[in-house]
């Protein structure tokens, strides 16, 4: 999967947990979760948690941590699936 | 003295009808919410009928943000939050505000989280899943999780707390409000109160024997309060809300008015004197109604109806002899007399709130709403109060004050005296 796809799977993701749906529309690797998107810090947990249904991976919790940004997000889970593979 | 309290906005969800007007309407037509549950029938339990409102979901995308929707499990929250929510709406405030209201607060009451939500929490841990978990399980375990939703949605920053008191549970959550804002610790509470009877909780009173077992074929039938053939409660769920506000505070921003709770009394029978964990003590009982008649400054003979406790058990008669000797009323002078459950069973906590809501919309329209199932009255019941006291027709009639009780496991009791706003 390239970068850019995963984005536009990491919207869908992202999609239950902000009300900020024009912003989400139009996010970009340096969109902040909290910041821009307004998401509750306690939700980052179930993004994660979905995300790893969605690829079928698994996210340690130093890892999660990194997560805090799309391009964050996205590095995350392009290493875990090149892991997979 | 203290400050005067009057009820400014209501919103109920009952197995009847959810909606001021759609209760409204159940209520004065003797609508039963009672109805069959098939899964009930495969589990074996006695009693397969149970009072579950007619509730979807989906319309809470009315209320709440989908962010917040999205992981909403627990069912008493969703009935809570939608009865406060329209208990505020028809008291004329906006949803939304920048600043904390800091003169507004919460009573709002439960029992039981929702089990049924809980069964995934317990599957999960139990098959090492504990990280699937999620951030929104604490939430809506942890008791105040229906007041937590609730004052977050409408930034409340006065006084927000849950209550507990079994089946005296909403009364008392009402009681607590009044208190508040009589004594002036807040100018305006939103009480209430909320429950949802899953499989797990019904099964534990089915298991109790305390249940109706003999009309799972006639649901609407089931409950009989005060009937001869009386065996036994309905589980009901649901959830009833109110506004409270100082007097003043409401006619300064020209709110509309209700009624007036006048005042109440909340206590326990201490488990003594012929009460225990699971029945009242009378001396606790008389002692309750007596502190309200006080409080409120009435005579019992001002009393125009009693919205009973009156489950449909063999507590019935015991209760009624309360009444009469808490009023010193009987026979022909006992007061008309009513049992909302009747209609929709008995919805444990959240039972003392929609009574509530009952009363008061028989006030405002002036009618006594009827006992259902009631053509068999019990003979020992007729002894004590007069047939005529227990109407099985709606009653059109002007209602000026109501006794409103409940009782509860644990020997608590809770009693509120509402009156026509003059």
């Amino acid at each position: 999967m390239t970068r850019q796809e995963i984005l536009n799977e990491l919207k869908k993701v992202i999609s239950p947990y902000t009300t900020n749906k024009e912003m989400l529309a139009q996010i970009n690797e340096d969109t902040d979760l909290l910041k821009d998107l307004k998401i509750n810090s306690a939700n980052l947990v179930d993004i994660i948690i979905d995300a790893e249904a969605k690829y079928d991976i698994e996210i340690d919790y130093d890892e999660a941590d990194k997560m805090m940004n799309v391009g964050s997000c996205i590095d995350v889970i392009s290493e875990k699936i090149g892991q997979k593979q | 003295m203290g400050n005067r309290v009057v009820v400014t906005g209501m919103g109920v969800v009952s197995p009847n009808g959810i909606g001021i007007q759609a209760f409204l309407h159940a209520i004065q037509n003797g609508i039963s919410g009672i109805k069959f549950m098939p899964h009930y029938h495969e589990l074996k339990f006695s009693c397969q009928v149970a009072g579950m409102p007619d509730f979807k979901w989906d319309s809470l995308t009315n209320y709440i943000s989908e962010v917040t929707l999205h992981g909403l499990k627990g069912t008493n929250i969703a009935y809570g939050l939608m009865a406060a929510l329209d208990a505020w709406k028809d008291s004329g405030m906006d949803f939304e505000t920048e600043e904390p209201r800091w003169e507004t607060g919460c009573v709002f009451g439960n029992s039981i989280a929702d089990t049924e939500a809980m069964r995934n929490v317990i599957n999960r841990v139990d098959n090492k899943e504990v990280k699937k978990l999620g951030s929104r399980v604490v939430e809506q375990a942890m008791n105040s999780g229906v007041t937590s939703y609730i004052s977050g949605r409408l930034g409340f920053g006065n006084k927000v707390l849950t209550n507990s008191a079994a089946c005296a549970t909403g009364t008392q959550a009402i009681l607590m409000g009044y208190e508040y804002i009589k004594h002036g610790y807040a100018k305006r509470m939103l009480v209430g109160s909320a429950e949802h009877v899953d499989t797990y909780v019904f099964g534990a009173f089915d298991s109790m024997r305390v249940l109706s077992r003999k009309f799972n074929d006639h649901p609407e039938k089931a409950s009989r309060p005060m009937s001869a053939t009386a065996g036994g409660f309905i589980p009901g769920s649901g959830a009833g809300a109110l506004v409270l506000e100082d007097l003043d505070f409401a006619l300064a921003r020209g709110a509309k008015i209700y009624a007036e709770v006048l005042g109440g009394s909340t206590n326990s029978g201490g488990q003594r004197l012929g009460g225990t964990m699971t029945a009242a003590s009378s001396a606790g009982v008389l002692r309750c109604i007596n502190e309200s008649l006080v409080s409120s400054n009435i005579h019992p003979n001002q009393i125009d109806l009693i919205s009973g406790h009156l489950t449909a058990t063999n507590a019935d008669k015991q209760e009624i002899q309360n009444w009469c000797d808490a009023l010193d009323r009987r026979g022909d002078n006992f007061p008309v007399t009513n049992s909302l459950k009747s209609m929709i069973g008995h919805s444990l906590s959240a039972a003392g709130s929609i009574e509530t809501v009952a009363s008061i919309l028989q006030i405002v329209h002036g009618f006594v709403h009827p006992n259902i199932n009631l053509d068999d009255p019990n003979p020992e019941i007729t002894k004590l109060v007069s047939v005529d006291s227990l109407p099985v027709k709606m009653i059109k009639k002007e209602v000026n004050i109501v006794a409103k009780a409940n009782f509860g496991f644990g020997d608590v009791n809770s009693c509120l005296i509402l009156s026509k706003f003059n």
